[in-house]
């Protein structure tokens, strides 16, 4: 049965530079997969440097759920293993043939399978971390059965890329991708759209999923919010969730039996001169899609959007699961008595700015912190955000004094970080919120396993 | 703003790791962040940050205070003057609560910034902001003759075991300003309390009460017509005799957000029910007085405005504001009717209500908790 939920709190955030709706396509010879970006998982690698990769070849695997694999996105070869601070792999970095090959899996028609071997192909592809799951915010648990499985059809972040565009002329892969989702739970799998705006055939005509509406402003468009007004994560419960853009290589995989990981990714932010959409392959150095492309001055630039993307250099890579990549100004610069000036030129969500009058659309923001940290002390700011039943600080406060008990009272298993990152960018007091609700979802998981 | 940017990165070395001043670090940061926002980016999380921060917070209320305490040193001027019987101009009024006010403040500010700076860089952590607030909010919920050296006392006392004994800006359990009038009140009452001491220079053989004193003492006739009392030409306290001109504090609050609006107007609402209630009682006068007078008489308004809303001390989550604020009001008008002793209700009814936010609070997540374990109870069966 379809549901319709209005959200009343939350933030949009108008920045300058929403991508133009122009398809661009863009191959490049570098990629790497970073073992960071997958939430819960501890890499183990499989190859060397020097070693030859095709598309679907695994590079690594999770060390304590040894069927979990990430697979190469590309054929190549193996260059470098880049590691960091402690020897933590930071990329693996492959440089691609100028033809494709790939790692022929099993064509599957997903009716006429068993859940089991479903699993299966998706843990051999490399496909299975796609699917995430709510405890923990981590790449899901393939021994547990979720309740209920929830795809977001629309991104409401600052700048997200329109997941129309990302669909359009795919659906006989996405439908394909759903009847695979299907066979996951014994639930019902949720496809959320937003209320109010047409969204694409591909998401409407979609067969063997539950259409819900949700309205209000971001994070109306994020799965933890949806999830928790959809089918909440009770102690014990597990409920999945993934895009729409991994629902397309799913479908893909199923279909042709490779392992292709080529999608849309939206280049957004004020800083570059022509935004737009660029069809390239997962894993992808961002280099080429920069070239003189970008303004004068220091940049940020970002794989995935502002509030919870991940900081990468002009020459890094594009996240696993990122279909956005935003370049904001740096904000490394002082601000004389910066504290009591009008600010006309400046965002807040507060009414304590001139801006706020003038109705302004769309900002140009840096990365400037805009103060000093201190101690919680404005209440109220984050409950404006956070869409929950839910007490934001009181979560956090037990998170940073590790109190387990009240942890699972005050809901920790149904959030994961990124639900705070508005709560974040709000913040007074300048904490970063996001790395405490990480921080304590991996110390809940270490105690509870 | 080059040369005063100049001035700092020529004299920073000093103050940072291995500089012969290394141990005044935070010192030296709480000035430099005062004069330049600091150039620091992100690095985790959200690579945007919204524009306001503690600063702009704290300033902001500062700002509110203004009509109050320009106001307040007028009346300081025009109360002693027509104590006097002498002819006054405005500017002279104003000039002589202004060279009042001054030494109180600057004796607030000196002592509490110094306690302040020592345990910023004891603990090494940022200077906090909060004390500006309880800066500027000292002085104005005095009255004018304090001689300063209590005022010293009281604002170390309220810094020191208020505020930095609890760990500081954001985990006190009282309101420092207030903690720091209590004590004055307990410490010495004879220049606190009374009907000598609310006018400056007031002459041996005048009274000088507040409408709260004479109330208190049950001349509920003599006192000033109500429209004085909202204007505020009465004696009192510095900042708090104007209830026009904390309305209008008020007001800036509210339209900035920096405010609870649910403490506020529910210290109002729970003031204005308990007279309400002493009104159908109405067992002597003081009972008897229409209920929106309560509300302008005494610290009521002041305590309501910049002294309940306090985040730190107040309750914290939404639903605990409400009742936080109504049983302030109310208590504020209980005690100042029955207890002839404690005139000022407010300030007792704030304090009282700081010890108990917490336990409102708890209360307030226990049925969010139960909420929850609900919700899993339906869907397990």
């Amino acid at each position: 049965m379809s549901r319709s939920i209005k959200l009343r709190k939350g933030l949009d955030i108008q920045l300058l530079g929403v991508a133009e709706k122009t398809i661009t396509p863009l191959e490049s010879q570098q990629y790497a997969i970073k073992p960071t970006d997958f939430p819960g998982v501890y890499p183990k690698l499989l190859v060397k440097a020097g070693e030859r990769v095709m598309a679907g070849t695994p590079l690594f695997f999770d060390k304590y759920r040894e069927s979990i694999r990430v697979t190469s996105p590309v054929s190549g070869v193996v260059t470098e293993i880049v590691r960091g601070a402690k020897r933590v792999i930071q990329e693996i970095r492959i440089e691609a043939d100028s033809v494709q090959q790939y790692v022929e899996f099993k064509r599957m028609e997903p009716e006429y399978y068993d859940r089991e071997v479903i699993v299966a192909l998706m843990l051999e592809s490399g496909l299975w971390p796609a699917l995430l799951q709510r405890p923990y915010a981590i790449v899901a648990d393939y021994d547990k059965i979720p309740k209920a499985i929830v795809i977001s059809g629309f991104d409401s972040a600052p700048l997200a890329p329109d997941y129309d565009i990302l669909v359009h002329g795919h659906g006989p892969e996405f439908q394909m991708g759903l009847n695979v989702i299907g066979k996951l739970t014994p639930g019902t799998v949720h496809l959320n759209l937003r209320h109010g705006t047409p969204a694409s055939k591909v998401f409407t005509n979609s067969k063997n999923v539950q259409i819900n509406y949700f309205e209000g402003p971001h994070p109306a468009g994020t799965p933890g919010i949806q999830i928790h007004h959809l089918d909440p994560v009770n102690k014990n419960e597990v409920v999945w969730y993934l895009s729409p853009c991994a629902v397309l290589r799913i479908g893909r995989l199923f279909m042709s039996g490779h392992y292709d990981d080529s999608r849309l990714v939206a280049l957004t932010g004020s800083e570059v001169l022509r935004t737009g959409y660029y069809k390239v392959t997962g894993g992808l150095r961002v280099d080429r899609l920069l070239a003189n492309n970008l303004r004068e001055g220091a940049a940020r630039v970002i794989s995935g959007n502002v509030l919870t993307g991940t900081k990468i250099s002009s020459d890094g890579y594009l996240g696993f699961y990122d279909n956005q990549l935003t370049v904001i100004p740096e904000g490394n610069h002082s601000e004389f008595l910066g504290w009591i000036k009008p600010g006309l030129a400046k965002y807040s969500s507060t009414h304590a700015f001139l801006s706020r009058l003038l109705a302004k659309k769309n900002y140009r923001l840096d990365t400037n912190m805009h103060g000093g940290r201190r101690s919680f002390v404005v209440t109220g700011e984050m409950e404006k955000v956070f869409p929950m039943d839910i007490l934001p600080l009181y979560l956090i406060k037990s998170v940073l004094v590790k109190d387990i008990d009240q942890m699972e009272n005050l809901g920790i298993y149904e959030v994961g970080p990124e639900d705070f990152a508005l709560c974040e960018f709000t913040n007074t007091s300048k904490e970063e919120l996001q790395k405490i609700i990480r921080e304590g979802l991996d110390f809940l998981r270490k105690e509870m396993n | 703003m080059k040369p005063v940017k100049k001035l700092f990165d020529s004299v920073r070395p000093h103050f940072e790791k291995g500089g012969k001043l290394s141990r005044f670090y935070y010192t030296f940061e709480a000035f430099e962040s005062f004069a330049f926002v600091p150039p620091r980016v992100t690095q985790t999380g959200s690579h945007i940050r919204d524009a306001i921060d503690m600063k702009r917070t704290m300033i902001f209320v500062v700002i509110a205070l203004l009509p109050a305490a320009l106001f307040g040193m007028w009346n300081i001027g025009y109360q002693h003057f027509l104590a006097l019987g002498q002819e006054s101009t405005l500017v002279a009024n104003f000039w002589y609560g202004f060279l009042k006010w001054l030494p109180l403040q600057v004796v607030v500010f000196a002592v509490g910034m110094t306690i302040e700076f020592i345990f910023a860089d004891i603990r090494k952590h940022e200077v906090a902001e909060g004390f500006i607030v309880s800066a500027f909010l000292i002085p104005l919920i005095l009255p004018p003759d304090i001689p300063l050296w209590m005022v010293a006392l009281a604002t170390a006392f309220a810094v020191l075991i208020g505020k930095e004994a609890f760990g500081g800006s954001g985990m006190n359990i009282f309101n420092p300003a207030l903690l720091a009038r209590v004590f004055l009140f307990f410490a010495y009452p004879a220049h606190i309390s009374g009907d000598k001491v609310w006018i400056s220079g007031l002459p041996d053989a005048m009274s000088g009460a507040t409408p709260l004193g004479l109330a208190a003492a049950g001349d509920i006739s003599l006192m000033p017509s109500a429209i004085d009392r909202f204007l505020g030409f009465i004696p009192g306290s510095i900042g708090e005799t104007s209830t026009l001109a904390i309305l209008l504090g008020a007001a800036f609050l509210l339209i900035t957000g920096i405010a609870s609006y649910r403490i506020m107007f529910s210290v109002f609402a729970g003031g204005f029910l308990m007279a309400l209630v002493f009104n159908l009682w109405g067992a002597n006068a003081y009972m008897q007085i229409p209920p929106w007078e309560q509300l302008i008489m005494g610290g009521f308004a002041f305590g309501a405005v910049f002294m309940a809303t306090d985040p730190v001390s107040a309750a914290q989550t939404n639903t605990g504001k409400w009742i936080y604020g109504l049983l302030i009001g109310m208590f504020a008008v209980l005690i100042r009717v029955f207890n002839p002793a404690y005139p000022e209700g407010i300030m007792m009814a704030i304090l009282l209500m700081n010890v108990f936010a917490p336990l409102i609070d708890h209360y307030v997540v226990q049925a969010n908790i139960k909420r929850r374990l609900k919700r899993a109870s339906v869907t397990a069966k």
